[in-house]
């Protein structure tokens, strides 16, 4: 872990209308590091998540990522740095006209020139990476079930072996030995890769097992930020309630800590 | 993609034992595809062992992994012993990762022979066109069947739906089908007058414009207007509905579809095609008039006069009881197309192509009928 931060943000406001959804918010994120954010539905993460890709105008502040300003930036240069990241939306955001395999395949075909061949290889093994089997390959996203749709899309993500990678839930929807397997391998390629990984997760397990540190959203801003044990320790009554609460006792989060018979 | 200046490289160097591979510079996924086809040409020797040397490589990713052992993999369908001790902890941990997942997956669904999907396509199509055929009659009952029930219990039909979608058809279409109606009336009044001059008849342009206005152009463009503009949009609304599993959704929660998105729709239009009609009835002469008093020198008393002389009631009902009938063509046809949709975005597309085609196809093979029908009675 290097002091540069890859990912910078001082002071974003955001606002849809009256309604805004961060004032004041900083963050940064550091080389190599899995930061979990977390916070109540509806506080903004996405939305912070957006933001940092570029997808959404703040109203104030600024965010660099790798070290360039991206508000401000133009559409092509905004292009070129994406081809550094990789997104995978909370919705799966396949292309629904293409099959899973074609899918993996657009990024690649659209950002480097290899012949089809290769391209084909890669998309079958970064489809068994994220743990589908091979036969839904030639699926369109249409035939998919909720937790393929979850995995398709995190194997797009994956398709340009991205710098940063930005996971909006990417465990909802998976089944607990498929969520294992997810908190597995984003671990196993971020000490091979060095990479980068900004996720968004409400599942406890997840945050337990991967993040390095975990930021809390309330208040239109970034409350808390910190190892497990700084979370643990914390007063904030709904960061108490969060990882006090019964399902922080099923994730064995007290016994980690110490705290406490279980549940 | 990882960033790496170094251009990638590899050297083949063969011995009394076999052979190494050193690698080096950056094998990442912006590299892989020229490499691919360099690793290609390689010539791997028969037997013996192969050294994978990675010491010299700055960076690799999975891409890059990935190539470094299908040359392993090549190399052991060759019965080479393949050494992968000289690759670095981070790099082998990668080889190891994409080793695990090669699992060869099919890209597209399986393509048939040209001539033999064609043959497929075709005889697919024609049951399906039958099929379909099957479908939308049993749709008209199915809407036909509600129609029924919301008629015994009127508190049942969404009022504030049809007066939306009533604007949505009808208010907001009147610029575009005045325009169309009023050149329509300008173009009929100069062709009919250019040819009923050789007979010295210019003043029998009143009756061609009135009679073939308010008999067939009026209703024919406000229906296919009315199909382009709010067929298809019918159809897209309904579809993506379809695919957002809204409408799995209203059947669970015991809401029918075809009472809250069909009806309103089919009333509304079925309400505002007879006064669109109207409208352009009356746009599409006022244009024939304009263009006979511009360029005829005919006084806009004498057009009315000829006018009164020329058409009779008839004339304009032929036009007006058609109207509800075609609407219903068309929001019936748009709804169902929508309800077709599966799979994604490109299936909406397809269907709402389909709805305004079908839908001007019925419009005009309803007008057909019409006319034999009111030729024999008459009218
Ligand atoms: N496009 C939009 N237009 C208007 N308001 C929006 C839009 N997108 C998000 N919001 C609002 O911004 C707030 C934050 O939304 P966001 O999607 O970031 O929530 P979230 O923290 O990701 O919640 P969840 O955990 O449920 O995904 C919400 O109040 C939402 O209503
Ligand atoms: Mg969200």
């Amino acid at each position: 872990m290097t002091s540069d931060p890859v990912i910078k943000v001082r002071g974003l406001k955001t606002a849809f209308g009256p309604q805004v959804v961060h004032d004041n918010l900083d963050i940064d994120v550091y080389q190599g590091e899995i930061i979990g954010v977390v916070g109540g539905s509806g506080t903004g993460k996405s939305v912070l998540l957006r933001s940092i890709i570029g997808l959404l105008h703040p109203v104030a502040g600024s965010i660099e990522v790798l070290g360039k300003d991206i508000i401000g930036m133009s559409q092509h240069e905004l292009l070129e740095l994406a081809v550094r990241w990789g997104v995978l939306f909370q919705h799966g955001a396949l292309f629904t006209s293409l099959t899973v395999a074609q899918n993996i395949e657009a990024p690649l075909r659209e950002h480097t020139k290899m012949p089809q061949q290769l391209m084909d290889e890669i998309a079958s093994y970064k489809l068994s990476m994220v743990g589908l089997p091979p036969d839904a390959g030639a699926k369109f996203p249409a035939e998919l079930s909720g937790g393929m749709i979850k995995r398709a899309a995190l194997a797009r993500s994956l398709a340009l072996d991205p710098d940063i990678l930005f996971l909006d839930e990417p465990t909802s929807g998976l089944d607990p030995i498929g969520a294992a397997a997810f908190d597995g391998l984003i671990r196993r390629l971020r000490d091979a890769l060095g990479l980068t990984v900004f996720l968004v997760t409400h599942d406890l397990d997840t945050l337990h097992a991967v993040c390095d540190r975990i930021a809390v959203l309330a208040e239109k801003r970034v409350i808390v930020i910190g190892a497990m044990d700084d979370m643990l320790a914390c007063e904030h009554p709904w960061v108490r309630e969060y990882f006090h609460g019964p399902r922080s006792r099923a994730a064995g989060l007290h016994k980690a800590a110490g705290d406490g018979p279980q549940g | 993609m990882t960033a790496g200046d170094e251009r990638p490289s590899f050297e083949l160097v063969t011995d009394d034992e076999g052979a190494t591979v050193r690698l080096a510079g950056a094998w990442t996924v912006e590299t892989a595809g020229p490499l691919f086809q360099e690793l290609q040409l390689l010539r791997l020797p028969g037997r013996g062992r192969l050294i994978l040397d990675g010491a010299a490589l700055s960076a690799v990713d999975t891409a890059g992994a990935w190539l470094i052992y299908r040359l392993g993999r090549e190399a052991r369908k060759n019965n080479l012993a393949v050494d992968l001790a000289a690759m670095r902890g981070p790099h082998r941990s990668l080889i190891d990762e994409v080793a695990a997942n090669d699992a060869p997956c099919p890209v597209t669904p399986p393509h048939k022979l040209g001539a033999v999907q064609l043959l497929e396509d075709l005889g697919k199509g024609t049951a399906d066109l039958w099929r379909e055929g099957l479908k939308f009659v049993s749709f008209v009952g199915l809407v036909v069947v509600t129609i029924g029930r919301t008629l015994l219990q009127p508190q049942r039909l969404r009022f504030t739906s049809v007066v939306y979608h009533m604007e949505q058809v009808g208010v907001r279409a009147m610029p575009i089908v005045g325009l169309m109606a009023f050149l329509l009336g300008i173009v009929i009044a100069q062709q009919g007058e250019f040819q009923l001059r050789r007979f010295g008849a210019e003043v029998f342009v009143v009756d061609l414009v009135a009679i073939s206005i308010l008999r067939e152009i009026a209703i024919l463009i406000t229906a296919i207007m009315l199909a382009g503009r709010s067929g298809s949009a019918f159809t897209a609304q309904i579809g993506t509905m379809v695919l957002n599993e809204e409408i799995d959704a209203m059947r669970t929660l015991g809401i029918d579809p075809i009472e809250t998105l069909v009806l309103p729709r089919l009333f509304a239009i079925v309400l505002m095609t007879p006064l669109l009609t109207f409208y352009s009835d009356i746009i599409g002469i006022f244009g024939g008039g304009l263009f006979s008093w511009l360029a005829l020198d005919m006084t806009p008393a004498a057009f009315i006069d000829r006018l009164n002389a020329a058409i009779t009631t008839d004339s304009f009902l032929v036009g007006i009881i058609k109207a509800p009938f075609f609407a219903a063509v068309i929001a019936l046809a748009g709804c169902f197309e929508g309800l077709k949709v599966s799979g994604g975005a490109e299936s909406v597309g397809k269907q709402t192509t389909r709805s305004v085609v079908e839908s001007i196809f019925l419009v005009i093979v309803l007008d057909a009928a019409f006319a034999v029908f009111f030729s024999a009675i008459n009218m």
